[in-house]
């Protein structure tokens, strides 16, 4: 029998990008209203669903924790998570959080960590490949740093054996295998699974599951150590770009490449 | 005057563009410091002090290559803490972001990413949320980090050559201990395309190709450009994932994108609505890619990229 894995899968809310998203307030940050669990955090969880159903699942005490820090919104990456297969859940929420950068970010989610590990430790912590919310995707590898752990990024598949985690990468110029020791922090591709629906059954389990909510005091963190106070840079000003607008349209008559090649010749392009 | 350091990676036989840009940025806020990993050679040295650089900074460690990027960010830091560096410049690559990651922790700098231009007084302008909005930012830190964008200013070399020294800077004991170990590393077949994230043209093709990549392939090379694709032929695996232009693939900002066969949904329009000229060859009228297209033709791309890619050949002949 292998070793039980506890795995802190980190999950999101993010406006949903298939409509128009805008930045607004002091802070300039995107409005969460109409929010959903990141598309790209479900391969995340399905990797550490995997990993867990392969050492004999929640019954032989593998536990994976989808863990979401904001506002009340994000309760809906947790159930989400939940339904789908996530054995417990954790919301971080604290209205001092509110304009937390990246640093300030990073180092909430860190004492989170610590305090999901104070009894046993966690083992991984599983991310997406990025946010799909125009963040600036420095938040994982920030989070590493700040527990003084391995990351292991983009993988393309993912093992753990015998206390180390082994995954391949795959670049444009070349593939590699990366191995690191446990605990680490994983960020996993689009191309590492499928990940699966929840189904009834995961629906109704789900409303037997627990979401933990923690506040600032709970792991530690004082409040002058996130939000606008913690964080280590401003968004000063934004600006709404102009729309691009529709330029030239033809139906091709037979001669539309010769047309298309003379309008790269008038601009300069060929 | 301010320090700045800019980080360069393995830069090969010569600088890359992206490298010459950073330089360019770089002596526009104060006197340059460089750190280089691998191996440097003396070409890409002395385009370092035809590009102003004051001194350069070399690992104690020959290994850093064999980790993912954790030593490479602690080498970077204790070169910033020696250089006295205030702002620190960083490719804007998915490597380089996660370098400027961490050394933001280290430094207890604010780290700046996916940058477009920076003020002289360090304010960074990016582009955000898919390049829909365009934000200035600043760090609040003595330091600050900022990974920048290829293709956003001409490399210029500076008007006086300087003849930079070379110092060795010891690679932190504890570096690699918190590190991912690369195992093995196979090299893919290289393509003899240009980079798709810095190419200066890149056509891209779609689910209107059924397949067939061939006339986009053509065209490209006809053009000396990159190839792109959107999700729905990267997943049917018409061609390498590596090539997925859109939200949840790569982000390009090219001078010229060619669409073709793409209709531009916006998982796919997050990744190129940048570019400067968009033109979409698609035989659907309503395709959302016309909303945006430069230059748009309603017609079958079977037909109408071989005609321009034989144009082209013709003209340029």
């Amino acid at each position: 029998m292998e070793e039980t894995l506890k795995i802190v899968v980190l999950v999101k809310h993010v406006p949903d990008a298939q409509f128009d998203r805008h930045l607004s307030g002091e802070g300039h940050t995107t409005d969460r209203d109409e929010s959903i669990l990141s598309e790209l955090d479900e391969y995340a969880l399905e990797a550490a669903l995997q990993l867990a159903e392969a050492r004999g699942g929640a019954k032989a005490g593998n536990k994976v924790i989808a863990l979401s820090m904001g506002p009340a919104g994000a309760v809906n990456a947790i159930k989400k998570s939940l339904q789908i297969g996530a054995t417990e859940g954790v919301h971080l929420t604290d209205g001092a959080l509110a304009g937390s950068d990246a640093a300030a970010t990073s180092l909430a989610l860190a004492a989170a960590v610590r305090h999901l590990g104070a009894d046993t430790p966690v083992d991984l912590v599983l991310t997406g490949m990025a946010s799909t919310d125009g963040e600036t995707s420095l938040v994982p590898a920030q989070l590493a740093e700040r527990l003084g752990l391995p990351q292991v990024t983009f993988a393309s598949s993912l093992e753990v054996d015998d206390g180390r985690v082994s995954a391949r990468r795959d670049a444009d110029t070349h593939s590699e295998t990366v191995e690191a020791p446990l605990p680490a922090v994983v960020s996993v591709t689009d191309q590492i699974n499928e990940p699966r629906y929840p189904n009834f059954k995961g629906i109704i389990a789900a409303k037997r599951k627990s979401i933990t909510t923690l506040s600032l005091a709970d792991i530690g963190v004082d409040s002058s150590q996130v939000g606008h106070a913690g964080s280590w840079t401003r968004v000063t000003a934004a600006e709404e770009r102009p729309p691009r607008t529709a330029g030239t349209i033809i139906t091709d008559e037979g001669d539309a490449g010769i047309k298309l090649v003379d309008f790269l010749a008038a601009q300069k392009l060929l | 005057m301010a320090n700045v350091l800019v980080f360069i990676d393995n830069p090969g036989q010569a600088l890359k563009k992206s490298s010459l840009e950073l330089l360019t940025i770089a002596r526009s806020l104060g006197e340059t410091a460089v750190a280089v990993n691998g191996e440097l050679s003396d070409d890409a040295a002395g385009t370092l002090g035809s590009y102003g650089a004051a001194t350069v900074f070399r690992p104690s460690a020959a290994d850093l290559d064999d980790y993912l990027v954790a030593p490479k960010a602690a080498f970077l830091a204790a070169v910033a803490d020696k250089s006295g560096a205030t702002t620190v410049l960083l490719e804007n690559s998915p490597e380089g972001k996660e370098i400027a990651a961490r050394l933001g922790i280290r430094l207890s700098a604010g780290v700046i990413t996916d940058v477009v231009a920076v003020d002289a007084d360090g304010t960074a302008h990016k582009s955000v949320l898919a390049g829909s909005y365009t934000t200035t930012a600043k760090a609040t830190t003595a330091v600050t980090v900022l990974s920048v964008k290829a293709n956003t200013v001409d490399p210029e070399p500076a008007a006086v050559p300087g003849a930079p020294e070379t110092l060795t800077v010891d690679v932190p004991a504890d570096a690699t201990a918190a590190a991912a170990r690369i195992t093995s590393r196979e090299q893919k077949v290289a393509s003899g395309r240009p980079d798709l994230t810095d190419a200066r043209i890149v056509v891209a093709g779609g689910r209107g190709l059924d397949g067939d990549f061939g006339p986009v392939e053509e065209l490209a090379d006809a053009l000396g450009a990159a190839v792109g694709a959107s999700r729905a032929a990267t997943d049917a695996g018409w061609i390498n994932h590596d090539a997925q232009v859109g939200q949840t693939g790569k982000t390009v900002s090219p001078q010229l994108y060619i669409s073709a066969g793409i209709s531009g949904a916006i998982q796919q329009k997050a990744g190129m609505q940048t570019a400067k000229v968009i033109v979409a060859v698609n035989k659907d009228a309503e395709s959302p890619v016309f909303e945006i297209a430069d230059f748009g033709i309603v017609g079958d791309l079977f037909q109408v990229l071989p005609q321009a890619t034989e144009e082209i050949k013709k003209r340029k002949a």
